[in-house]
Parts: C-alpha cells; structure tokens; sequence
C-alpha cells in the first residue's frame, strides 16, 4: 500500500505543471536577463521556463521538427523570413499592441517583417573579433585576428561557430559579397579560412570565463558578450573589421502551435515597454530598439565601445542576409570542410 | 636465492602501474572537489575556502529543479526497467528452449548494441512526431526512453542469478501443492531478490549517467542533473560547476559505498 | 503425446507473455526509431532541416563521397574520411592505453588478499559508476592552459609557457582513456579472479621461465577477460560524444559530433541518418569479431 502511495507520488510529480499560467521561451544561451523573467513572472502571475539553444540552425532545426513545447523564439533577422515562409510563427500582430509606440520608426519597417505583424526587435548587435589588447599591442580592428593571426595570439584564438558571420567575414577579406555566387570567392574564402584554422585553439560557444581567466586570449565573437568580458577583465577589448563585420537583430517571436499565446502576447508587449528593455540591454550589452529606453541605461552602457559603431567602420558594416538555399549549402560545406 | 625465485602472483611493475592507475583515477576527481571550494567565482582564480557555491547551488532553483526530475526519471525507469527485466528473465532461464527464445533475447540485448547519440536521434525524430500528433509532452518520452536503454542492464543481473539457483526449493514447493505463483512469491522471489536490487541500482544508475538522449528528448523544462550540467558548462564555467559535480560524485559514492556494505555483510 | 504438445504450447505462449512487456518498450523505444533512421537515410534533405519525402541515395553518397564544392567532379570526401579515421584511430589508441593501465591495475587487485580486494575494487567502482561528464570536466581542468599540469610544469620550470593541451586530439585521447579505464579494469579482474594460480606454480616446478609462464598459461586464460574490457572500452570510444565535444572544442570531431552537426547546423539529416547507420555497423563488426573470438576460444 505504502509503495503505491509512493508511486502514485511520483507519477504525480512527473507530470508536468500545466498550470494556468505557464510560458516556456526558447532563446540563445546567457541572452535573457533572470531580472526581466522575474519581474514578468511577477506582474502577470506567470511561471516562466527557459531553454536556450547556441544557434539559429538548432533553434529552427528543434522547432521544425515538432513537439517542441515553446511559445516564444528569438530568431535573427535572417532567418525570420525561413520561418515566416514554412509557417512556424503566430501573426500576433505585435504592432496593434498598447508598448509598439515606443517602437523606434527605424525598425519598423524592416525587410524581414515589415510592419512587424510577426515579430518584436529584441536587441541589435554586431560580430566582430575580441582581443586581449595585454597580449596583443596592434590593430585589432581587422579580420586578420583570426585569418592571419598575429604570433602573439597563435593556439589562443577561438572562433564562434557562427557559421554564416565566420565564412562572410573570410569572403568579405578577400573582397566578395555575402551569399555570392561567385565560386572564385567562396574557394578563396574556404582556403583562406581552412589555412588559419591550425591557429586557432577552438571552434566553440567557449563560456565567457574561459576568456577572463586567459585560457583564451581572442576570438571572433558577438559585440555583447565582449562587452561583459570586459567587465571582468578589462584587458579585452573589442574591434570592428575594417575588411567587413555583420550587423545583426533578433526578433522575438510567438511560434503558431504555441500552447500559452496569450502570456505570450503579454510578454511581446512587456519587453517594448523602455524599462524592461533596458533591462535587456543591460545584461547582455547589446542596443535595443526602444525609444526612452536610454533613460533607464547607466552612461557608462550607453557610451561603451561595443554598442557604438565608430564612424569610420559604419562603412563597412553589413546587414546580414538570408542566403538561397543553394547558396546556404555551400556555405555548410564549406563550414564541414573546416571543423573536419 | 631460493628455489622458487618468484611469487607466481607476482607481475613486475604491476603494483607501480596499479598505483599510477590509481592516482590517475583519483587525482582529477580530488582536484574537481578542491575547486569547489574555492571562494572565487572564476575556476583557476584560487580566493580562499568556502562553501559559498554549495549553497549557491542549493539555492539554485534550476539546479534543484533538475536533480528533482533526475531522481524521479531515475526511479521510475529503473523501477519499471527491473519489473518487465525480471519477467523477461524468468522468462528466459530454466528453459530447455522454446520458439522465439533467440528473438526475445536479441531484442533484450539491442539497446547496448546501438551508440548512444544514434538512439538519441532515432528517438529525436519519432518523439517529436509523437509529440506533435497526441499534444503531450510530459516525462512520460523520457521514463519511457530510459527504460528502453536501461532494461538490459537490469536483465543481466537478474538472469546470472536465475540461471545459477537451484530448482530443488521451487519443485519442492510445487511438489506441496502450492500454486504457481504462490511457490514464485514465496521461494523464488525472495531468492532473487538480491539481484532485482543489484539490477535496480545499475539501472538506476544507467539512467541518471545519461545525457545525450536526455539532451536530445527533453521538453521545455525538463532538464536533468546531466543536462543541466551541460548547459552550463557552456554558460557559466565558474566554480559553482565544480560544486554540482562535487554533488554528483557524492551521489555515486553513497550508492556505491550503499551496495558495498550491503554484499560485504553478505560474505 | 498430445497433452505434452499442449503443455509446450501453453509453456511457450507464458514464457513470451512475460517477456513481452520489456520487448514491447524495446521494439518501440530503440528498434523502431532505427527503423526511422533507415527510411530517412534514404531521403532528400530538407532545406533547413527535417526531410522531403523524396527517395535519394545522396546521404549514403555524401558518407564517403563529395561532388567539389566548386568544379563538381565527385571526389573522396576528405572531411568525412579524417573524422572517420580520428574515430577509429582515437578509440584503438584509447583501448591500448586502458590496456596498459588497466590490465596491471586488474592483476594487482585480483592478487591482495581477500579483504583487501574489495576495498581496491570499490575504488575502481566510484569513477565506474561516476557521471561521464563529471569526470570528463575534472580531467579537463587537468590540461587546460591555466590547469593543472601546466601550473606544475611552469613553477618547476620544465616549461617557459603553458601548452595548448585543450581542443587537440592528444585532449580528446586524454578523456577518453581516463573516462573509459574502469570498463577495462573490470572484466580483466573478473578473469584474472577466477586463474588458479597453482597452474602457474606449477609450471614454474616444471621450470617453466616467468615470460614463458605468463605467455602460455596465464594469458590465454585471462585472454577473455582482456578481449571484453576491449570491446567495452573500444566500442563506446567509437560512438563517444560527449568527451570529444568538451575535450575537443569543435575543432577535433569525432563520428559522434559529426553525426550531431548534420541534425543541427549541418541541416542535412539523411546525412547524419547514413553517418549513424555508418557508425552502428562499426560497431556491431566490432562485436561480431568479439563473438567469433570468444566462440572460437571456447571451442578450442
């Protein structure tokens, strides 16, 4: 009798808490402030679970193939129009909700969503190299970081498996365009990027930590996440590639089998609100796209290096691209080819 | 020098490289635990003793919340991995042989024979298509998951101890006209029941070692120990990782150091 | 005659009545879902991910093939061929050193006296029955930059800066053998347990040399015991996936990790469904070779 009650227990446990207000976000790693999900747990009696994924490809991959369990995704601008096209997303028509006012005009009519009938701008951000400026003196505003290391940084340098920024980064150093078609390039490009991988330490999302405490002394990686390395060892700074860098935003989502839509929606309009998207700068070091939002940002955040694009490299900084699917397969395997 | 020169159990340099084994096995584990001492955030960065990130662990509600679906994972699969186990052992011992005996024990054995990443995408796939046909996506995918790959560790102890008992007992009992089951309950069971326990625990233990598949099945929400342990390797590296594994070995040595009392008193 | 025909029947039906629940989750839950795997090895790739019901053999293909990325002519592929041979080569390297540990380790257990066996055989059992990861994280901060052995190298001198251990195949080597030891000192005990040293012994009388003894009459008895601990230790190597994804650092992947990738950012699933039906018959050669090797042991 006791083991039965004991079983009973533990098949009542195992269940899972479909309370009324559940809502489960699906987002990139150390990208959601614990701040913001409890305080949206707390204005709206939410319970709020996180998953985090480390690229676009696993989140759509994981998604696409069904049974998921998420209401929310955060998915970059480029790949927004994939899932638009295969019908993954709720048209929640976040621009009829109460916060869009706050919404700046600039990003409202992006190609990707114009008018925004599907998704909210979550932060704004650019993949550029950071280097440990203690080890290395020269200019690290340049691709050469990583496609010509200098001696200095050789078996220390890790590049961030974001595939598509890695290979248009090698592509735009020797002259190409994103997504080209142009095969020259793309084998100049391959052979350019497989003859520096010798060194280069690890192709890896490397913890934030492994960088703080010098394990690795640079890598190609996102303007945010070199800001908060920096909080921790200010010796790490972060440069912008004359050659190329890409500018990227990701865009909040509700996917269209989400099971909590309605907390959903309530949390696509929380995060317009300008103090909670402060809230969000402010943990991951990235801009957001909420006017008024500044008023509740530090100064020290608002003038950092990493969330201000210098002038002089404005020029070079490009949009990233959704490339054709032809085009995205060579990209693959050109990407196989380097982390064989 | 004496007749026989040598010991026969004596293998030069066996000892040294036993210790050196030994001391390769013990040396990182004995680092791990040091480290989780550490007062400092930042692993390799020495602050001074504390036990700040055990509590901090412990305080953790996502660490809790996975060593809670762990453990009850953990318990159902084995509990239900050693039930249909000891079955299929009776079934397949004390026999001279029936039809689809090969069948049942090929199939018994298959899950070991698969590496583990390629049944976690095999059960990626058709869990999610299950997933998204019946709406549900509870425990149940990964109880039931576990169980699959932890039945035959709980069937090879059990069947060892089958194959090696003396029928005398259970024919006697029969001979008394006791009914089947009633001379199973009374004689063969408490007979077997040291192995149920044995296949239990390595059952047990089969399922909370894993993370590829659970990585790979889990809902939103459903992290275990492993999986949770995972992720934040690539999040965090701060020396609260080395807490939670410091727990975890804990874990294991309190089940290992269980079973041994438990045989020791036996001999 | 018919009554026991009957009484077969009935034994027969009983006996799959109790076994059919385990063979039920099994059939559903780890050979149906290879079933799946098959099929999809055998269609088109989805653009991002997922299939087309479309009938290809270009997973199979891509397995050790490659049309050039730019002149198409069909070539060996050259990245599937080196994770391939890492693979392979990575896990033999891995069983020869658990050997060479792990076969002395097994003997000077089997050798103390009772009591103490069992105190040396539990410390063997706390790393076997210790979560891979764990161990694969305490072994990492061993050869990391700032870990351990650098640490010690640098303050005796032996070197003037730290070396680059990690994300290397020597790191990944390294998991490995250290993961994997007690799956080798296990069944090597439980050989050399059961070795009645009185055969020994004896041949020592019949002034046998040690190198003779140990080569004709204790080897091929515990010959077994080794054969197991290789396959237990070689076989999971193979399909490892955990320890060279930590230990390797993305850029040394092992078949594992390049399985994995094809479900992710490859987005090329029957790939990845060809690459596990690959890495399966590896290992299932492996234990049919193991079989034969123990069979033909016991028949001779």
């Amino acid at each position: 009798m006791q083991r039965l009650t004991l079983t009973t227990a533990l098949v009542t446990l195992a269940l899972p808490a479909w309370a009324e207000g559940t809502l489960n976000i699906y987002n990139f790693g150390l990208y959601t402030p614990p701040d913001l999900i409890a305080k949206f747990e707390k204005a709206y009696d939410v319970s709020v679970t996180l998953t985090e994924y480390d690229s676009n490809e696993t989140a759509i991959a994981k998604i696409e193939a069904g049974g998921h369990g998420f209401d929310i995704v955060v998915p970059s601008a480029a790949v927004v129009p994939i899932y638009i096209e295969k019908g993954l997303l709720l048209k929640s028509d976040p621009n009829t909700m109460e916060n869009f006012k706050h919404l700046a005009p600039d990003w409202v009519d992006v190609s990707w969503d114009p008018g925004r009938s599907y998704t909210v701008p979550y932060v704004w951000g650019t993949t550029g190299v950071m280097v440990n400026t203690d080890i290395y003196k020269g200019d690290i505003n340049t691709s050469d970081i990583f496609l010509n290391p200098p001696e200095e940084l050789k078996g220390k340098i890790n590049v961030v498996p974001a595939m598509n920024d890695v290979i248009d980064m090698a592509i735009w150093s020797v002259g190409g365009e994103s997504c080209t078609t142009d095969r020259e390039v793309l084998k100049a490009a391959r052979d350019k990027l497989v003859a520096a991988k010798p060194f280069w330490a690890s192709i890896d999302y490397a913890s934030f930590e492994k960088f703080i405490n010098e394990d690795l002394q640079a890598s190609v990686f996102w303007s945010g996440a070199a800001m908060r390395i920096r909080a921790e060892n200010p010796g790490f700074a972060y440069g912008y590639p004359k050659e190329g860098f890409s500018l990227w935003q990701d865009n909040v989502a509700i996917l269209a089998d989400a099971q909590n839509m309605d907390n959903a929606k309530l949390f696509l309009n929380f995060i317009m609100d300008p103090e909670n998207a402060a809230l969000i700068s402010t943990y991951t070091g990235y801009g957001n796209s909420i006017q008024g939002s500044e008023a509740f940002m530090s100064a020290d955040l608002l003038a950092a290096p990493e969330m201000t694009i210098p002038e002089a490299a404005k020029a070079v900084g490009h949009f990233q691209q959704t490339c054709p699917p032809e085009i995205q397969d060579l990209y693959s395997r050109i990407w196989t080819d380097l982390t064989k | 020098m004496a007749d026989r020169a040598f010991d026969t159990r004596r293998l030069p340099g066996a000892a040294t490289l036993a210790i050196a084994c030994f001391a390769i096995l013990y040396l990182p584990m004995v680092i791990l635990v040091a480290n989780s001492f550490n007062e400092g955030r930042v692993i390799g960065q020495w602050e001074g003793l504390s036990l700040h990130w055990y509590g901090k662990a412990l305080q953790n509600e996502a660490f809790v919340a996975a060593a809670k679906t762990s453990l009850i994972l953990a318990t159902l699969a084995a509990m239900i991995a050693t039930i249909t186990a000891t079955m299929a052992a009776l079934a397949t011992t004390r026999t001279r042989g029936f039809k689809g005996e090969g069948a049942i024990h090929i199939t018994l054995n298959q899950p070991i024979m698969v590496p583990e990443i390629v049944l976690a995408i095999a059960l990626l796939i058709i869990i999610a298509q299950i997933k998204q046909a019946t709406g549900y996506s509870g425990l149940g995918y990964l109880v039931i998951a576990h169980s699959a790959f932890c039945i035959p560790f709980a069937y090879m102890p059990i069947r060892a101890r089958l194959e090696g008992m003396d029928l005398t007992l259970e024919t006697a009992a029969a001979d008394l006209y006791a009914s089947r089951f009633y001379a199973f309950r009374k004689v063969t069971l408490p007979l077997l029941a040291p192995a149920i326990l044995a296949g239990f625990m390595l059952a047990f233990v089969i399922s909370l070692d894993d993370v590829v598949i659970s990585d790979f099945l889990k809902s939103p929400g459903q992290d275990t120990l492993p999986t949770y342990l995972l992720g934040e390797l690539k999040r965090n590296l701060t020396s609260e990782i080395y807490a939670i594994s410091s727990l975890l070995l804990l874990i294991s040595v309190l089940i290992v150091g269980g079973s041994w009392l438990l045989t020791r008193k036996k001999t | 005659m018919d009554a026991q025909a009957q009484e077969i029947r009935s034994d027969t039906l009983r006996r799959w009545g109790l076994a059919l629940p385990a063979v039920t989750i099994i059939t559903l839950f780890s050979i149906l879902p290879l079933v799946v795997v098959v099929i999809y090895s055998f269609l088109a790739p989805g653009d991002f991910g997922g299939v087309r019901w479309q009938l290809s053999v270009e997973g199979w293909f891509s397995v050790l093939f490659e049309r050039d990325i730019f002149d198409d002519t069909v070539t060996l592929s050259d990245a599937h061929l080196t994770i391939l041979g890492r693979s392979v080569a990575l896990s033999l390297a891995t069983t020869v050193i658990t050997l060479i540990l792990g076969v002395p380790t097994a003997w000077f257990i089997a050798t103390r006296p009772a009591r103490q066996r069992a105190f040396w055989l539990f410390l063997i059992t706390i790393p076997f029955w210790t979560n891979l990861l764990v161990r694969t994280i305490a072994v990492q901060e061993m050869i990391r930059s700032e870990g351990v052995f650098n640490n010690l190298f640098l303050s005796v001198g032996l070197i003037d800066a730290p070396i680059q251990m990690m994300f290397t195949n020597f790191a990944v080597l390294v998991g490995m053998a250290y993961v994997f030891l007690p799956l080798m000192v296990l069944p090597v005990y439980a050989a050399i347990e059961k070795f009645d040293f009185r055969l020994a012994e004896a041949s020592y009388d019949l002034y046998a040399s040690r190198l003779y003894c140990l080569r004709k009459v204790i080897l091929p008895l515990v010959r077994p015991g080794i054969i197991a601990g290789s396959i237990l230790v070689f076989v999971p190597s193979l399909g490892a996936y955990v320890t060279p994804r930590i230990m390797g650092g993305g850029k040394s992947m092992m078949l594992g990790n390049l399985i994995e990738m094809q479900f992710g950012q490859g987005r090329n699933w029957p790939l990845g469904a060809a690459l596990s039906l690959t890495l399966t018959a590896l290992v299932l050669v492996a234990l049919v070779w193991y079989t034969r090797l123990t069979a033909g042991k016991r028949r001779g």
